[in-house]
């Protein structure tokens, strides 16, 4: 069957019948290039989704202190809870096999002024592990370090939308901004993909921060950012003896819901990956519908392809063509079409994707791709079914008597 | 022995409800280099007989041998070989594969032959020649005439140098200049020696061939020799 005289009569035919070519070519293409672009589509928007959802680090809880409203060891209600440094140390020392880091924030706004440039802007103190938490992207010098935290050094590092409203296009680092009536050292530049807020925003030494707040060391909230090897059941033990211990510490009734609050993002992530999933189900469920098309499309083309040459099957069998060299024929015809096209349809659908990047970013699709062996895989799928499609009606034509076949007209 | 020896042979067609019995019991015997037409009206079962001898068609009954080969529950694989190898036809309607030329037409038996291209298509060349189409080789079917086309058929059914040739109302497309031509070349092959079955509606195209026999509603009346016309003096 696959000797060079059956190719080299397939290649005539193929030659000579441009038109049936095309068409069943074209078929194939269009199908696999709208699998392989709505696919990657797909893929885009999840990326999207993960642009929105995953610019902070999942493997973090926030503590936030609160007001009590039950009494509690006689403790009155409606007392003010409040965080301080001897908090970061506990967590330290009692949580330390689950922690990755813990940072204590403390935010505050500020008029911040530089030359003739001024802007209210937020202030975030924190540990430099901060920049860890909020996946914050170093653009140019350095970040806050522990000699900022041990010095309570007026070191600041600015976001990059910052620098762009005080400083114009001029460089930033080193020079001091006037916060609130004191002067900061720039030392570093940030970008975060969380959108245009999260890049107003300056980060500096909490240390520094509480010695402005006239020599306190209370802090707003804390930030522990924990193992992602604990995983989500690990994260929920994490959270749920944080509280029990923090409650003993600071007087809390265990049935307060308002004393203290930690807001747990594993269980978000949770959703979020839950929500991903439901995408990836309606986006497998075009893919797939797709494909089916595209093998219902062959299969009506074999059809046609088959029924226009029942007289030439005629002819052939009459001149002795068995029904094995008969299907042989069509079917190697049609395998044959099938992946060259298939394999033209993919590529151009990848290069489509390729080639559209982030210019769709406000439709919600956000680089688009297609796994390599995804497309391959589908591309045969397409081709092997287009096969057993295209066996059936040759099968048929092979078995049709030659005397009936030639009357075909 | 004889070419071609059928015996008793039936064939009918179910017809719905209806069976319509077209063969009734046929018998006859073909020698080898004979040039047998067959005639009757339409109806009569000529075509029908054709078909069967050509193994396109089975018979109900009866036993037919060709060259002592007993051609008999045939699968379609084993039918086509058999016609690849014994048979070569010719039809009213030509029926050449008109995105192929004609050498590529006459050529193609020759690939169910399974012989090397290069043979095959200086075989193709050769009989092409024969039929005084050389020069048209490369040409499409849509590119000749009828004559020429039927001319092609011919040389293709020769191509395969069958055991019998078997032609279904070859002229019938015809006018009669051109069917003369290709009378004339039928009577040449058979000359050379090769035996030939003519189905045919004409008397003139009956008569010049050596012997006819007369179907009448599934039966032979009459099987006679005759003394055949020769068709160059038409030409």
């Amino acid at each position: 069957m696959f000797n060079r005289d059956n190719w080299k009569e397939i290649f005539e035919t193929i030659q000579k019948n441009k038109l049936r070519t095309f068409l069943s070519g074209f078929t194939v293409a269009l199908g696999i290039l709208i699998f392989v672009v709505l696919y990657g589509f797909g893929n885009g928007l999840k990326n999207t989704f993960n642009e929105f959802f995953g610019n902070d680090a999942t493997n973090v809880l926030y503590l936030s202190p609160g007001r009590t409203t039950e009494p509690y060891l006689g403790y009155k209600a409606n007392r003010r809870i409040e965080f301080d440094n001897s908090d970061l140390k506990d967590i330290k020392e009692n949580f330390a096999m689950f922690l990755d880091y813990v940072t204590p924030q403390i935010s505050r706004g500020a008029f911040a002024k530089y030359g003739k440039e001024s802007d209210n802007y937020s202030i975030r103190a924190a540990a430099p592990s901060i920049q860890e938490a909020e996946k914050l992207i170093l653009m140019e010098g350095r970040f806050i370090n522990q000699s900022d935290i041990e010095n309570k050094t007026k070191n600041i590092v600015i976001g990059r939308l910052v620098k762009k409203d005080l400083f114009k296009g001029a460089n930033a680092i080193g020079e001091f901004i006037d916060l609130g009536g004191s002067s900061f050292r720039v030392v570093g530049v940030f970008q975060d993909d969380g959108g245009d807020r999260e890049e107003r925003i300056i980060y500096m030494s909490y240390t520094s921060r509480q010695r402005q707040d006239k020599a306190t060391d209370k802090v707003d909230q804390i930030i522990i950012g924990f193992k992602p090897e604990i995983g989500y059941a690990g994260a929920m033990a994490l959270e749920k003896s944080l509280n029990t211990y923090f409650r003993e510490k600071k007087y809390i009734s265990p049935k307060d819901p308002n004393g203290m609050y930690i807001r747990n993002v594993t269980d978000q992530l949770k959703q979020n990956q839950q929500f991903a999933g439901v995408l990836q189900i309606i986006i497998s469920f075009f893919c797939i519908g797709t494909l089916i098309a595209g093998i219902i499309g062959i299969s009506n083309i074999m059809v046609f392809v088959v029924k226009e040459r029942t007289k030439e099957i005629g002819i052939r069998k009459a001149l002795g063509a068995t029904p094995r060299s008969v299907i042989g024929t069509i079917l190697l015809e049609s395998i044959f079409i099938t992946t060259i096209s298939g394999f033209i349809g993919m590529m151009i659908g990848v290069g489509i994707l390729t080639g559209l990047g982030d210019t769709l970013k406000d439709y919600f699709i956000t680089d688009p791709y297609i796994d390599m062996g995804i497309a391959t895989a589908s591309t045969i799928m397409l081709i092997i079914f287009g096969g057993i499609a295209g066996y059936i009606p040759a099968k048929r034509a092979a078995d049709i008597k030659p005397i009936v076949a030639l009357r075909d007209e | 022995m004889a070419m071609i020896e059928i015996k008793d042979l039936h064939k009918s067609y179910q017809m719905g409800s209806n069976s319509l019995h077209v063969l009734k019991g046929i018998n006859f015997s073909v020698e080898a280099g004979e040039l047998v037409a067959i005639m009757g009206s339409s109806g009569s079962g000529k075509s029908t007989l054709l078909n069967i001898l050509g193994m396109l068609d089975e018979a109900n009954e009866g036993s037919y041998v060709l060259d002592g080969v007993p051609i008999k529950n045939l699968n379609e694989t084993m039918a086509a070989q058999y016609r690849n190898k014994f048979l070569g036809f010719v039809f009213q309607s030509f029926n050449l594969i008109n995105y192929k030329t004609a050498a590529e037409n006459v050529a193609l038996p020759l690939y169910y032959q399974r012989m090397p291209r290069k043979e095959r298509q200086e075989k193709a060349i050769k009989y092409l020649d024969q039929v005084g189409l050389k020069d048209w080789a490369t040409h499409l079917p849509s590119e000749l005439s009828g004559g020429q086309k039927q001319r092609v058929a011919i040389a293709r059914a020769m191509a395969a140098e069958p055991k019998v040739l078997l032609a279904d109302e070859p002229t019938g497309a015809l006018d009669s200049k051109t069917s003369y031509e290709v009378m004339n070349l039928i009577q040449k092959i058979n000359d050379a020696g090769n035996t030939i079955l003519v189905v045919t509606h004409e008397p003139d195209i009956a008569d010049m061939c050596k012997r006819i026999v007369h179907l009448k509603d599934g039966v032979i009346v009459e099987d006679k020799k005759v003394k055949q016309v020769r068709a160059a003096q038409y030409v």
